[in-house]
């Protein structure tokens, strides 16, 4: 039951939302350094949880046309070309990509192209467009480079002549709501139709959603939306259908090399860091865990991610906490505010009359 | 989309870059360090323009992202929130007024505070009603009453406010009911329910006026969490000056008194707590003051001060004192709206997701002695 880490802290959140005997905490653990890009946990989360579609757009950002996750888009496979050396460090022969003419990737530029535009996706806010299309680009530094003149471009990498040649590497990454130990959509939802499940993941009751949409700005990974034709909310629910009867999520069932692994949370953290730990003695530096730990801003994520780059790269938090965190201290304020209402009210009324 | 143009022209001391994907934005190919969605062309001038030679002395905030897509949600309320943000504000300080009113012996202020408290109860219904996905299912928010979310105990905090308010308000009928009959019981019995609903409805009013402020800072929405210590001042004090407005609109001269002194109080409290949100909140005060929001909380200030001004010294006219309450509620609503979109411009920008907690992270990590800073500093 309640406790003093029921709003920030490490916790098992299934026996403090009241569960007695509750099984053990269940979760993904997502290795991105294995992801292939294949989007079949995209495909498999769709027919399973009987999703719509959201509106087969072409964004213009790799090999990404979902954009992000939305209601209509539980698994989400991220796509980021970069021109940067990886020198096969990941492989088994370190230094098998080096020199290889590979030139920088062209898709910041129609990524620039596409951050303008929007896509519908059947839900709200679903993929907004960027704010500053430039933020969408890649590589913009060069002070007397050729000018770009707003149309994608069409060549190969290694091809254009006038590009300083670099290595590239493609990161993918397939995102899912973390299920957080501290949740803020189903802290701040007010109708209860948001819950925890005896395995401390977090479920919206579709039956009982109301569509007021504060879970959406609640979510400090933009990960619950609403879909426009039906008003309510929606989100990933670890195929509480199917776990339930000891069965794999989809997603997870589909992964064809397991990059998405789920399991028991503790085993999938003891797990990770042994990855982790590898990949670095490999000399991938870059590698490093996101979510794993129960003292970070949202209490650990139940869905974790092995990640090859800042956090931000695929789109996610360098550091969330949960907005419930302060809530204490935000009635805290209101309350002195609504004290000082009421005197500001008897001040305005006592003294002289007029 | 190029709402950055503007953003950037005040920082901007030399060339403004044309925006993305037209001629001459320099967008160039070049095999930068880093991520595809580094972005140095912010603020920063490294990138030139491609004119060579247009260096800023300012560092330029840098920062990655996916494309530029936001990172948290932006909230998918219409203006309908807002709308209640302020009708919300005008029904409690409204009911303030009646309360007060009463009590000092003002039967006009008493009059208005209860008509208005009334009329903008039954707004701020329809408003929460429209807003919802699923409108039918509007009871389903009385479930539960949840401390952990804002939206649960406002519902509350409004239900009992309105069954109060409503009473007072319809005790004021009281004197149109036929002396006789069971419509005559009914016009003795209604007053002292209508005072008890009175006062009742201005026990709940303060809580009304400031929880719409944790509803909004209770989210991951940047610029409203930042707010937080604030937010609930400036709501509370746009509440008292639109409730004043109520009673310098409605009052006689002779009982104006005290909504003027709560027009000046109330508006310095607005002002206060407004400007603070805009100044110390580093780069999370820049949605504020920036474009559409910018100018709604520049038109509530300007508005504001005219309404207090004309508060202050047209107490003798009784047209001045209207124009001044209308100046007030213009202005509280102004403001509700202005701080609403400050909010969503800082959830659709990346930006102000990433740089404070980049920045929260480098403090860790310098408070760690270094160390830490794993997370923050390794290369991509």
């Amino acid at each position: 039951m309640a406790g003093p880490n029921s709003l920030y802290g490490p916790l098992d959140p299934a026996p403090d939302a009241g569960y007695v005997d509750a099984p053990p905490r269940m979760g993904f653990f997502t290795d991105t350094s294995v992801c292939i890009g294949c989007k079949a946990c995209e495909v498999a989360c769709k027919e399973w949880n009987l999703i719509p579609d959201d509106g087969f757009n072409l964004l213009g950002q790799s090999y990404d046309n979902t954009g992000g996750l939305t209601a209509n888009s539980w698994r989400h496979v991220a796509f980021i070309e970069q021109p940067v050396a990886d020198r096969g460090a990941s492989t088994d022969t370190p230094g098998v990509f080096a020199g290889l003419p590979v030139g920088p990737s062209v898709s910041a530029h129609t990524a620039v192209v596409a951050a303008g535009s929007s896509q519908d996706q059947g839900t709200d806010p679903g993929i907004p467009p960027a704010v500053d299309a430039l933020a969408a680009a890649a590589t913009i530094t060069a002070p007397n480079g050729p000018q770009f003149l707003g149309m994608p471009g069409s060549d190969l990498p290694g091809r254009t002549m006038d590009a300083p040649r670099s290595d590239f590497r493609w990161l993918m990454m397939s995102n899912v709501c973390k299920h957080c130990t501290h949740a803020a959509c189903l802290d701040v939802c007010p109708t209860g139709s948001l819950f925890r499940t005896e395995f401390g993941t977090v479920v919206v009751q579709e039956d009982i959603c109301n569509g007021c949409g504060y879970c959406i700005p609640a979510c400090p990974y933009g990960v619950i939306d609403q879909r426009k034709d039906d008003g309510r909310a929606w989100k990933c629910t670890m195929c509480y259908d199917r776990i339930g009867d000891g069965m794999t999520p989809a997603c997870a069932k589909a992964c064809p090399t397991e990059s998405i692994q789920y399991g028991e949370l503790d085993e999938l953290r003891a797990r990770a860091q042994h990855r982790v730990e590898k990949l670095h003695e490999q000399g991938v530096d870059s590698a490093r865990l996101y979510g794993e730990s129960p003292d970070d801003g949202v209490g650990g994520d139940g869905a974790f991610f092995l990640l090859l780059d800042e956090p931000e790269v695929y789109g996610l938090p360098p550091d969330p906490i949960v907005t419930t965190r302060d809530l204490p201290d935000m009635y805290k304020r209101a309350g002195l505010a609504a004290l000082a209402m009421a005197a500001t009210v008897i001040a305005s009324f006592v003294g002289r009359r007029g | 989309m190029r709402p950055r143009e503007e953003a950037e022209r005040p920082r901007d001391d030399s060339v403004s870059p044309p925006p993305a994907g037209r001629p001459g934005s320099g967008l160039a190919r070049d095999e930068a360090p880093g991520g595809p969605v580094r972005d140095t062309a912010r603020k920063g001038r490294r990138r030139g323009g491609g004119r060579g030679g247009d260096r800023s002395m300012v560092p330029p905030a840098e920062f990655r992202s996916y494309y530029g897509r936001p990172i948290v949600k932006a909230a998918v309320w219409h203006h309908d929130i807002p709308a209640y943000l302020f009708t919300g504000g005008l029904a409690a300080g409204s009911a303030l007024l009646a309360a007060g009113g009463d009590a000092t012996g003002r039967p006009a202020l008493r009059r208005a505070g209860r008509v208005s408290a009334l009329g903008a109860v039954l707004a701020s219904t329809y408003f929460l009603v429209n807003d919802l996905g699923r409108p039918e299912r509007f009871l389903h928010m009385l479930r539960v009453a949840k401390p952990t979310s804002p939206m649960s105990m406002g519902t509350w905090i409004f239900s009992a406010f309105g069954v109060t308010a409503g009473a007072a308000a319809v005790a004021e009928a009281a004197p149109l009911l036929p002396d006789r009959g069971v419509l005559g019981l009914a016009r003795k019995l209604l007053p002292p329910v209508g005072t008890a609903g009175q006062y009742g409805a201005a026990v709940v009013a303060p809580a009304l006026a400031t929880y719409t402020a944790v509803l909004l800072a209770d989210t991951a929405t940047p610029s409203w969490h930042a707010a937080y210590p604030e937010l609930p001042f400036v709501f509370a004090g746009s509440a008292l000056a639109s409730g004043a407005g109520v009673g310098l609109l409605a009052a006689p001269a002779g009982q104006a008194g005290p909504a003027r002194r709560m027009a000046v109080l109330g508006a310095a409290m607005e002002l206060y707590g407004a400007h603070r949100v805009e100044t110390t909140k580093g780069i999370l005060s820049e949605p504020y003051t920036e474009g559409k929001a910018g100018k709604l909380l520049r038109a509530g200030r300007t508005l504001t001060a005219l309404g207090v001004a004309g508060a202050v010294l047209g107490r003798r006219s009784r047209v001045v004192s209207a124009l001044s309450g209308l100046s007030l509620l213009t202005a509280s609503l102004a403001t509700r709206f202005g701080i609403f979109e400050g909010g969503l411009a800082s959830a659709r920008d990346p930006k102000y997701t990433v740089l404070p907690q980049r920045e929260r992270l480098a403090r860790q990590a310098a408070a760690n002695g270094g160390d830490g800073g794993a997370k923050t500093q390794q290369p991509g």
